[in-house]
């Protein structure tokens, strides 16, 4: 068994209850991973299967690469991610890992790469309140003071400034599974998922 | 987005009349009062309909003691029981928000002969 699989966000939708509540949910589809290559203690040391995600042709993979897919012989992959395992050798190459380890109920850590937003100034980057929009003000969105005078005389380390913000690796924890569809590969958990529609997604038990 | 359409056509309600803005409906809603389950009618002109697979909505106005009442309700939520289309009216646009300017008399809506 696995606790982890690879995946990619469909998009979010809404779900009614039986009670009649709606639930904001998102579809995601995880899985069939494909199991390449088997890592153990003995040879890399530590214990890990890496799997592929998503196929892909022959003729778009490097010249190494296909060789290491050939290894396993379960065709070429567009994403490759190594998922820790107790013991490697349950595991067959080219053996398929299904969204079937997830149940309905489930507790689910979902990681991403959140959607870039560019540099960004501090209003929407920290959350500042900036300045008045009117009443003769000139400072609309700017951050304002940032620091004192002679003492310290510089700018104290790790202070909110704008830059780049988004396209990071994102973590959303304890999203509870609401339905699964096995025959399309499906996983739909509550809440919001980091990143992009057709981003890939890792999910995790909990 | 074609899977999520077909997830959400799965959710929608295919018992659901056909109505438009303008119409006068009876809606019974269930309502949950602790442990026990009852119906509730919601009866009055819909000024608005809203889109969407399975987000649409409508609002129903009502003028209730002289005071307008607007509910909005899901079109494919659980929780409505029926829709009784009383009859049909006859307007000239899809959102009759020109309703809560007007009183008594002037707030009715043409109904349509031949239903």
């Amino acid at each position: 068994m696995v606790e982890k699989l690879i995946g990619k966000k469909l998009g979010m939708t809404r779900y009614f209850l039986e009670d009649g509540r709606s639930v904001p949910v998102t579809v995601l589809q995880v899985g069939p991973c494909v199991v390449i290559q088997k890592k153990t203690v003995g040879r890399e040391g530590y214990n890990a299967v890496q799997v592929g995600y998503e196929k892909q042709k022959e003729t778009r993979v490097n010249k190494p690469l296909q060789g290491h897919f050939r290894q396993a012989g379960a065709g070429y992959f567009k994403h490759l991610r190594e998922i820790r395992v107790d013991d490697p050798d349950s595991f067959e190459l080219g053996q398929e890992i299904k969204s079937d380890v997830f149940s309905i109920g489930d507790r689910v850590h979902v990681s991403g790469i959140s959607k870039g937003r560019g540099f960004s100034g501090v209003m929407k980057r920290w959350g500042f309140s900036g300045g008045r929009k009117t009443h003769g003000s000139r400072s609309h969105r700017v951050p304002g003071s940032i620091g004192c005078s002679a003492t310290p005389g510089r700018v104290l380390k790790g202070k909110k400034l704008p830059g780049r913000m988004g396209d990071q690796r994102v973590t959303v924890k304890n999203l509870r599974i609401v339905d699964l569809r096995p025959e399309m590969d499906l996983v739909i958990v509550k809440g919001a998922v980091p990143g992009s529609k057709n981003g890939l997604v890792e999910i995790s038990k909990a | 987005m074609n899977i999520i359409e077909r997830l959400e056509k799965e959710q929608m309600r295919a018992d659901i009349p056909d109505f438009k803005a303008g119409d006068t409906v009876k809606v019974h809603a269930k309502i949950r009062e602790g442990e026990k389950e009852r119906i509730q009618v919601f009866q009055g002109i819909v000024i608005r309909k809203r889109k969407g697979n399975t987000g649409a909505t409508f609002t129903v106005r009502k003028v209730s003691y002289g005071i307008g009442v607007e509910r909005t309700f899901p079109l494919h939520s659980p929780l409505i029981d029926k829709i009784e289309i009383l009859s049909r009216g006859k307007v000239r646009r899809a959102r009759l928000y020109y309703l809560r300017k007007l009183r008594g008399k002037a707030a009715r809506v043409k109904t349509e002969m031949n239903h």
